[in-house]
């Protein structure tokens, strides 16, 4: 019998509809699964109170791949970009971050380690870079291909020069809270700085591994995101692109099409049933699905070899980063912050400490008790978003474990009206203005998004889930034991953010697997 | 004045091992030390009539067999005596026993988990493959990555081709191993509480790091690498107290023509034109040889006993930088009897082991919390010994010596220089701790010494009283220890050595650092090589 397509995508998020746009422009006939009724997956936009809309999955642009962007064709309208960070304080005494500089009540050293420290740690980023977007080598068993990207990456190395190879050696590996002590005073500006190295994951400052997050996102300066972006009508923009992208293409889209289960035998993959009781056959079968959703639900631990059941088990993906979304009668007003400002990122982070202690209830199961607040108002900048002279806000809050240990069903509407009443102390009448709020816990995430444990990246990105062991050691080069199913999420290679590497590597490698 | 072929600052373990084996190839060697004692941090003092305490360093497992056997060590009275036992107690009062014995092991793991009695033989033979891989570089000189010089690109190649060993699958679970943390690590294996808090001690000892923290895997490999008797793991005490090992090593060097001098504490070294000249002691004796060997931490070499204007600017910077956080206590007890525990025989292999008193990892975090937050643990990570149960001879008959170390103790204590009340409040909540398991413990306690990282670095001298001489993570381990730079022990001045701990492979009761940092002095002075190569158990 013939398979009716070459592959299938399960799931329209960007990095599923990246991999079938490449795969149809290499001639492959490609179709796209997606269970819900929208395209994007967490590149989404929904209107979550009557003329309100915000993003609910992914905030800003910070890392779209330039290259994937121009082989796709896509061009995205900015409602702005290069949004400052402003470190909010109820006395209005703030720091401003934009671009290389940061202005505010802080010490000259600390002004020129700023500009220093975004330059010198640009520099590593390149080198990241290079390795973000091909396959992870292989050491041993790899190809003339992986030696010759592990010479690359030797070589972009030493091109940085001793002094800053050593650095880099040194530094790569630890976390923020020590190399930000070395070279800053100002408690705030470092607590700020560590947002970056933070982002979704499940640490702290002083968790090594939050300098590889923090070099992670700064591989996105290289594509103009130095400050993150606000998409002009929110990032569902973003999917929306990347999807007629995929059809122009020749990829067929079926949203509504939820995938029940992935049809194996003997360890290998022929097709994938619906809900509905469709079966639907193609030569290679791609999961756009997080690692865990795929093995653990598609899949089925029947059918694949214990061991790599037991390394998928262990593969770590639990959200820490809830969304609180606010339909606003009227923009507040936070102590200090212009008009320019006003839609910019509005950071509460206390010092590095304050962060550090918001992490340790996450340890434990709970809740911060005073968390971490990333607050913007896209309406500022974008009037499609809500009513003429009403705003949308939205706060990336961390931190909120996805198993709450008290459950979130009991303590949702707690955790919200802390994290309102912070907002409250920084923007006074604040809680006057709120026509509609809503917060997106974890597993909320998860229930909206079919994302396991809600994470934002599909699994933490720490170095024991990076490169060579994402998402698990046996399937790092995008396939799996499993003959013909191959994974293009975000769960893999290089990771999470909507940059459309993973997508673009997976099909990379899929084309040179022979049989597709 | 006479000249030395070389001066070693410092009797620590490892200044006497330099010493011994620079005195070995037949250099003139004078060792000078500090304290009216020596040791450093590997001593037995007498602080309780007739009762010994091995003050410091308590146990011994790493350090290195092909120097105890290469400088005859035995024969200079160094006996290490392996224990077993131990248990650790759940809040209940239930506790689970620490057996030798490989089918009672699994039988006391599965009172409390089939399932974790099942994994803990997958659990055990997955460390040692890390054991296996990293025992062969305790005694290798680290490679310089950045260098094109032959024996860097060797040394590399040798490194790389060890990994690369392990094949694709093995090397990529190495590299998880090594970046991971022990909770996710033995989240992986285990299921039981108790069964992973037992297990979790060797990741934080001695660090400033949580079971939680990114890295602490690493940490316990540190822990799990050694041997006694060739049995990989295991530990014993030495016979006599820790001293017995400091011992051994001085009289090996005195054996091959050394000269040590106590009460000798180093002010600076004499440095002419970027070349080591000699040192200038407190009393202001000055000693003069080419080679100066420097046996303390990093941050007390470069900062401390170096002139500022003798050294290249990034040197300071990196050592100022240099992460050396205290974060152990510990309180030694001299006891009139033996103390009971909640349900134990006292004749029962269980007292001759380790004592933990913490039954999650949820608890052993939180006390990693109270650290950050900047105080002593509330609830803290103990590891008890009552040595006197296997080495009788470190108190009269019928009395007992109590070692208890504790985790986390920090170098200061919100940000304020410990005071004595501090230090009494510290060890009280220790010994409450204790007596909560032990009804008797109190009224049997004849003498307590409470050490905070302030009395180490005031007696031993080890800045902020960290007992590795620096952190364990990865921006100090290898090539990056102390700094990316200066990681073959040799400084930036001509003539100038690092040989302890805060060196390659690192802290421990190890002598690895010592003779590694010899053989790179042998090597420039163009001198035969008598330290031992390589390692052969595998």
């Amino acid at each position: 019998m013939t398979k009716q397509y070459d592959a299938i995508i399960i799931g329209a998020g960007h990095n599923g509809l990246t991999c079938a746009a490449y795969l149809a422009k290499a001639g492959k006939k490609v179709v796209v699964l997606e269970a819900r009724d929208t395209v994007g997956g967490m590149a989404s936009t929904s209107e979550f109170a009557p003329g309100f809309k915000v993003s609910n999955g992914a905030q800003y642009a910070t890392m779209l791949n330039t290259q994937v962007m121009r082989d796709l064709g896509i061009s995205l309208e900015y409602a702005a970009k290069d949004l400052p960070t402003v470190v909010i304080n109820p006395d209005g005494n703030n720091l401003r971050m934009s671009g290389d500089t940061v202005s505010g009540n802080l010490s000259d050293s600390d002004k020129a380690q700023f500009s220093e420290f975004k330059a010198h740690t640009r520099k590593f980023a390149k080198v990241l870079s290079g390795a973000l977007k091909v396959r992870p080598p292989k050491v041993v068993e790899g190809d003339w291909h992986d030696k010759i990207n592990l010479m690359k990456l030797g070589l972009k190395m030493r091109l940085l020069g001793t002094d800053d190879m050593r650095d880099l050696m040194r530094i790569a590996t630890i976390n923020l809270y020590d190399v930000l002590n070395e070279r800053f005073d100002n408690g705030q500006l470092k607590a700020a700085m560590s947002l970056d190295g933070i982002y979704g994951n499940h640490l702290a400052p002083r968790s090594p591994n939050t300098v590889l997050n923090y070099l992670y996102r700064r591989t996105g300066d290289l594509h103009g995101f130095n400050d993150p972006a606000l998409v002009k009508g929110g990032m569902g923009k973003v999917g929306e692109a990347f999807a007629e992208a995929a059809k122009k293409a020749g990829v067929e889209i079926r949203t509504g099409a939820k995938v029940a289960s992935i049809n194996v035998h003997a360890e290998v993959a022929s097709g994938v049933t619906l809900e509905n009781g469709d079966v639907i056959e193609a030569k290679a079968i791609v999961s756009g699905a997080d690692p865990k959703t795929t093995f653990q639900k598609l899949v089925g631990a029947r059918n694949i070899e214990a061991g790599f059941v037991r390394r998928i088990r262990n593969f770590r993906a639990k959200g820490n980063v809830a969304k609180l979304q606010v339909a606003l009668k009227d923009l507040p007003k936070f102590a200090g912050v212009d008009a320019k400002d006003a839609g910019g990122r509005l950071v509460i982070t206390g010092d590095m400490d304050y962060v550090e202690r918001a992490f340790n209830h996450a340890k434990y199961g709970e809740y911060s008790e005073k968390p971490v607040l990333d607050i913007n108002i896209p309406s500022v900048h974008d009037d499609s978003l809500a009513p003429a002279g009403k705003h949308v806000m939205t706060v990336l809050v961390q931190y909120a474990p996805y198993e709450l240990r008290a459950g979130w069903d009991e303590n949702k509407e707690t955790f919200k009206s802390i994290v309102m009443d912070l907002i409250e102390t920084h923007a006074p009448g604040f809680k006057d203005l709120v026509e509609h709020s809503e917060l997106l816990t974890p597993a909320d995430l998860e229930a909206e998004f079919g994302v396991h444990g809600g994470h934002w990246h599909h699994g933490e990105l720490t170095l024991n889930q990076f490169l060579m062991t994402r998402p698990v050691p046996t399937a790092t080069q995008y396939s799996t034991p499993v003959d013909n199913l191959y994974l293009a999420s975000a769960g893999t290679h290089p990771g999470g953010g909507v940059s459309g590497l993973c997508g673009h590597n997976a099909a990379k490698q899929i084309l040179r697997t022979k049989g597709v | 004045m006479k000249k030395y072929d070389a001066i070693v600052i410092g009797a620590g373990h490892n200044g006497l091992t330099t010493a011994a084996y620079l005195a070995k190839s037949g250099l003139d060697v004078l060792v000078l030390e500090r304290n009216d004692y020596i040791g450093g941090a590997t001593v037995s003092r007498e602080l309780h009539p007739e009762t010994k305490y091995s003050n410091c360093s308590y146990v011994c497992s790493l350090l290195r067999p092909e120097i105890v056997r290469d400088l005859e060590l035995p024969k200079y009275g160094l006996q290490v005596v392996p224990y077993g036992g131990g248990v650790t107690y759940q809040r209940d009062g239930n506790y689970y026993t620490n057996y030798d014995d490989h089918d009672r092991q699994y039988r006391e793991i599965a009172r409390f988990s089939k399932r974790d009695a099942n994994a803990y033989e997958r659990y055990t033979a997955d460390v040692l493959k890390q054991t296996r891989l990293i025992r062969p570089f305790l005694m290798r000189t680290p490679p310089d990555p950045t260098s094109f010089k032959a024996k860097d690109l060797q040394e590399l190649a040798y490194l790389a081709s060890k990994f690369t060993g392990l094949g694709e699958t093995g090397m990529a679970d190495a590299l998880r191993f090594w970046t991971m943390s022990i909770g996710d690590f033995l989240d992986e294996y285990f299921e039981s509480d108790i069964i992973k808090a037992h297990m979790a001690g060797g990741g934080i000892i001695g660090t400033a790091l949580g079971v939680y923290s990114p890295g602490t895997a690493y940490v316990l490999l540190h822990h799990y690498m050694g041997d006694v008797d060739g049995s990989v793991g295991a530990w014993g005490f030495a016979r006599g107290g820790m001293g017995a090992v400091s011992n051994a090593l001085y009289q090996a060097f005195m054996a091959h023509g050394g000269e040590l001098k106590t009460g000798a504490g180093v002010d600076h070294l004499i440095v002419k034109n970027n070349q080591t000249k000699g040192v200038v002691c407190e009393n202001g004796d000055e000693y003069y040889a080419d080679v100066v060997v420097s046996g303390l931490d990093p941050k007390r070499t470069f900062l401390d006993i170096i002139n500022e204007e003798d050294l290249p600017e990034d040197v300071i910077k990196k050592a100022k930088n240099f992460k050396i956080r205290g974060s152990s206590g510990k309180v030694n007890i001299a006891l009139d009897g033996l103390p009971t525990f909640n349900g134990i025989d006292p004749r029962s292999v269980k007292m001759k082991g380790d004592f933990h008193f913490i039954d999650s990892l949820e608890r052993m975090e939180r006390a990693y919390d109270d650290w950050k937050d900047g105080t002593w643990s509330k609830d803290p990570f103990v590891d008890l010994l009552i040595p006197t149960l296997v080495d009788p001879t470190m108190a009269p008959t019928g009395k007992h010596m109590m070692t208890v170390f504790v985790q986390y103790c920090p170098p200061k204590v919100n940000g304020e220089e410990w005071t004595d009340a501090d230090r009494d409040a510290f060890g009280q909540t220790v010994i409450d701790q204790i007596a909560q398991y032990s009804p008797d413990f109190k009224s049997l306690i004849a003498h307590a010494e409470v050490r905070t990282p302030r009395e180490l670095e005031k007696e031993v001298g080890l800045t902020e009283g960290n007992i590795f001489q620096g952190e364990l993570t990865f921006d100090q381990l290898m090539f990056n220890r102390p700094f990316p730079g200066y990681a073959q022990y040799r400084g930036p001045i001509k003539g100038m050595y690092m040989c302890a701990s805060g060196t390659h492979p690192g802290g421990g009761v190890m002598a690895a650092p010592g003779a590694n940092a010899a053989r790179e002095v042998l090597l420039d002075l163009k001198r035969k090589n008598v330290v031992p190569e390589g390692y052969a158990d595998d």
